[in-house]
């Protein structure tokens, strides 16, 4: 493992942004790393960016990484991949959740929604390593759009030296009983698009 | 969050509002109080959870504070939480409870927000302290932000005074590992010993305020002495070519952007531990403050003579990030990693549309606003969601400043001549807060204000609290609901208009007379719930029919976000049609109601 490894998660409040950040910080802290996260609330949440960084590592200071040095940046909408692409290191991992969710702008007709050829096209321009994910697809398919944030994290775990076992103990302890054999599944999911 | 319980020590992910809660149960917290307000929100709901505490919902910060000074008196250590700019609020008694000190520990937790990230400024509170004479502590993360404030009560209790702590966004939102051990016995309730009658000491007539400033002099100065050996002020030494004083999360971005070099960890910021900043000085080369926005610790450096790198490469503005602190050390030429980052041409070759905040699909204020700009009237605003009215697509706010002030701008403007018809729009927890006086000054002076109260049922910005006009209490248990329109009534107004937020014309209706009544107050009292309100009812969603749509755009501007463009364009116009996210769609019909063509109808049965 590198000396802290930088997540960073990005989208539109009510995506689940920051049950992900948690799930995954604590995925951390159960792997014997310190870990530590950080978000925003309030204002910005009403259907605005909502970012939240995690950081695992042997001695993390910041809650926040610096622009340009996120190991994982997991966008869980389109257009934000773009937005926060630059706050990837050169060559890091960028995982995008197939969903476009038009800004008010788009919507009120001052700005255009940017084709999907031409977003990936741009993130491409700082790394190699786009995955695009069909998470809200698969939540589709087991019935609840509110599973795509789990169907991410499944397939982020591919991509850590985490076992999934792990993960799943967190989710568990994270997400109210009724629910749990949804989460379950759209992990592995999620584990299966990615692999 | 996780439930907090019978829980033996192991280490959990806590965010610095969680943690100040536990501190603060493990100190023996008896009563706690505050006003929502971001970032300190999440302290109070956290506490409620433990046995043993009191806590509640104040209706404003001042009364959250007031009634922890009572509690402190009667002997129960007790704590008041707000945000930055609720101390302000809550400062005439601040300024007063440091002459008085304390009777059991008090604590006042005031949670900053450098970047104004959820605020209408970045005030640095460091300076309440240096202002009213008391100590202020600065947690950097979690385990310090359980720590420091379990460390307050005794602090408190020991120099008899009151004790901020502060916090910023970044520490009351991080989370990041604590030791954490709860007992498993829950706390028993007892009653507390009698009153014990102080009145040199609690009363503040000026005979006795000039008796009590003295002694908190020699507080201070007592405080001073102690500074120099308390505990969460301390020097890891390092590399002596840099030394580095930071205080709070500055301390975290310095530990990491200057490792290796020697470092003083202020946990106390306030009164400083002069001695001790001079005998670090004394074995650094070059000495250096990282402190977020104002030079605090700096210029009292300064004032000691001593030469320190700080504002001049960090900037007194914003957040501090990482990168911040890196690039004003190399500015500084220190021998620190990295380089400064240029701003890069930007690889994409395309704009990437803004996402400003909205109104949420099924926003009681919605109508409000899309009226409001319909009627071209000039709007005096306040602190919630419906500041959203400033942006598009509505652009429907002239003015805003802090909590309560909508009513006292517009009658103001009003009183100095201003020829424009002016509305004051005011939630209903703002009303409650700082409204009440503002409305009866402008009935008083016999202004011509026209006061619109959205009532949305709870405090909606800061996450859904509930207030004086709701009548539940923190801890969930219903009792009286204060009635605005009653209260309105009882001040004498007569003229007022009680709408339901959904009816479109009706609110038009509402404001066209309660705007022509040109020699006395008027109030539109405008009811609606917010959709995160338990009760809230979703309708059957509206669809767009295809055929009659013909693009007109008229319903883009209510700014819903489950209004989308659709694919299909109207053959004459070529402009797009609209479609309706069912997922996101409540059913609320405001765009149902300002369709031109009526090509929007409601679904039936099928529950949004």
């Amino acid at each position: 493992m590198l000396k802290t490894t930088n997540f960073l998660f990005v989208g539109v409040g009510g995506q689940g942004i920051l049950t992900a950040s948690d799930i995954t910080a604590s995925v951390g802290l159960a792997a014997g790393y310190e870990a530590k996260k950080s978000e925003v609330h309030g204002f910005s949440q009403r259907g605005g960016v909502v970012e939240s960084h995690v950081r695992w590592g042997e001695n993390v200071g910041a809650s926040t990484a610096e622009k340009g040095t996120v190991h994982f940046l997991i966008a869980l909408e389109m257009l934000e991949s773009a937005r926060w692409v630059e706050w990837l290191r050169p060559e890091g991992v960028l995982l995008i959740n197939r969903q476009r969710i038009a800004p008010m702008t788009v919507t009120v007709g001052d700005a255009e929604y940017p084709p999907v050829e031409v977003i990936l096209e741009a993130v491409r321009a700082r790394t190699e390593d786009v995955t695009l994910i069909e998470g809200l697809a698969i939540a589709e398919e087991l019935g609840n759009t509110r599973m795509t944030n789990t169907v991410v994290l499944g397939a982020l775990s591919t991509r850590l030296d985490v076992a999934p076992e792990t993960w799943l103990e967190v989710i568990e302890r994270r997400v109210p009983p009724k629910y749990v054999e949804l989460n379950r599944n759209a992990f592995w999911k999620g584990r299966q698009a990615a692999s | 969050m996780e439930k907090a319980g019978s829980i033996t020590a192991r280490k959990r992910l806590l965010s610095g509002n969680e943690a100040i809660a536990l501190g603060a149960w493990e100190a023996g917290v008896r009563y706690a109080a505050a006003y929502p307000g971001t970032p300190s929100t999440e302290i109070l709901p956290a506490l409620s959870q433990y046995a043993g505490v009191r806590a509640e919902w104040s209706s404003n910060e001042k009364v959250a504070l007031d009634s922890v000074v009572g509690a402190s008196f009667a002997g129960g250590r007790a704590l008041a939480v707000m945000k930055h700019v609720g101390v302000n609020v809550a400062s005439d008694s601040l300024m007063s409870l440091s002459y008085t000190g304390v009777g059991a520990g008090l604590v006042l937790v005031s949670a900053d927000d450098p970047g104004a990230f959820s605020s209408q400024n970045e005030q640095d509170n460091r300076h309440y302290a240096r202002f009213g004479k008391f100590p202020c502590l600065e947690p950097s993360d979690s385990q310090e932000a359980k720590d420091y404030t379990a460390f307050a009560f005794n602090l408190s209790e020991q120099f008899d005074t009151p004790v901020v702590i502060r916090s910023t966004t970044r520490v009351s939102h991080s989370k990041s590992p604590v030791e954490v051990s709860v007992p498993d016995e829950p706390r028993e309730w007892e009653p507390l010993a009698p009153f014990e009658r102080k009145p040199k000491k609690y009363v503040m007539i000026p005979a006795h305020a000039r008796l009590r400033h003295p002694e908190i002099e020699e507080r201070m100065e007592a405080l001073a002495d102690y500074a120099e050996t308390c505990p969460l002020n301390r020097v890891v030494w390092g590399d002596k070519r840099v030394g580095v004083i930071s205080d709070g999360m500055a301390y975290q971005y310095a530990r990491e952007v200057f490792e290796g070099f020697s470092f003083l960890k202020i946990g106390m910021v306030h009164p400083l531990p002069k001695q001790l900043i001079r005998a670090f000085a004394a074995e650094v080369e070059t000495l250096v403050v990282v402190e977020e926005l104002d030079p605090f610790i700096e210029e009292q450096l300064r004032a000691m003579g001593l030469n320190v790198i700080g504002k001049d490469v960090f900037p007194r503005t914003g957040e501090l990030t990482l990168s911040r602190v890196r690039e004003g050390a190399i500015i500084a030429g220190l021998p620190v990693e990295g380089k400064v980052e240029r701003p890069e041409e930007s690889a994409e070759e395309f704009s990437i549309p803004g996402r400003p905040p909205a109104l949420c699909p099924g926003c009681p204020h919605r109508s409000v606003f899309f009226n409001l700009r319909k009627l071209k009237l000039l709007v005096s605003g306040d602190i919630g969601c419906y500041a959203i009215g400033v942006l598009p697509p509505f652009e429907e706010m002239d003015m805003l400043i802090s909590m309560g002030a909508s009513i006292g701008m517009a009658h103001g403007a009003k009183q100095a001549g201003c020829p424009d018809d002016i509305v004051a729009t005011i939630g209903d927890s703002t009303f409650f807060h700082t409204g009440l006086p503002e409305l009866a000054n402008t009935i008083y002076n016999q202004g011509n204000v026209c006061t619109m109260i959205l009532d949305n049922r709870t405090t909606a910005m800061t996450g859904g609290q509930d207030h004086p006009g709701t009548g539940v209490t923190l801890q969930g248990a219903s009792g009286h609901q204060v009635d605005i329109e009653a209260v309105v009534r009882a001040m004498g107004v007569q003229d007022l208009w009680v709408v339901d937020a959904m009816d479109v014309d009706g609110v038009e209706q509402a404001i066209r007379e309660a705007v022509s009544v040109d020699d006395r107050p008027s109030v539109v009292y405008v009811k609606g719930e917010c959709v995160f309100v338990p009760t809230f009812q979703r309708r059957p969603v509206v669809v767009v029919d295809r055929d009659t749509c013909n693009g007109c755009g008229f319903c883009f501007r209510v700014g819903c976000p489950a209004i989308l463009k659709a694919e299909a364009t109207d053959e004459r116009s070529g402009r797009p049609k609209a479609k309706i996210d069912p997922l996101l769609c409540t059913g609320c019909t405001v765009c149902l109601q300002v369709c031109p063509r009526d090509a929007i109808y409601q679904s039936e049965g099928q529950e949004a």
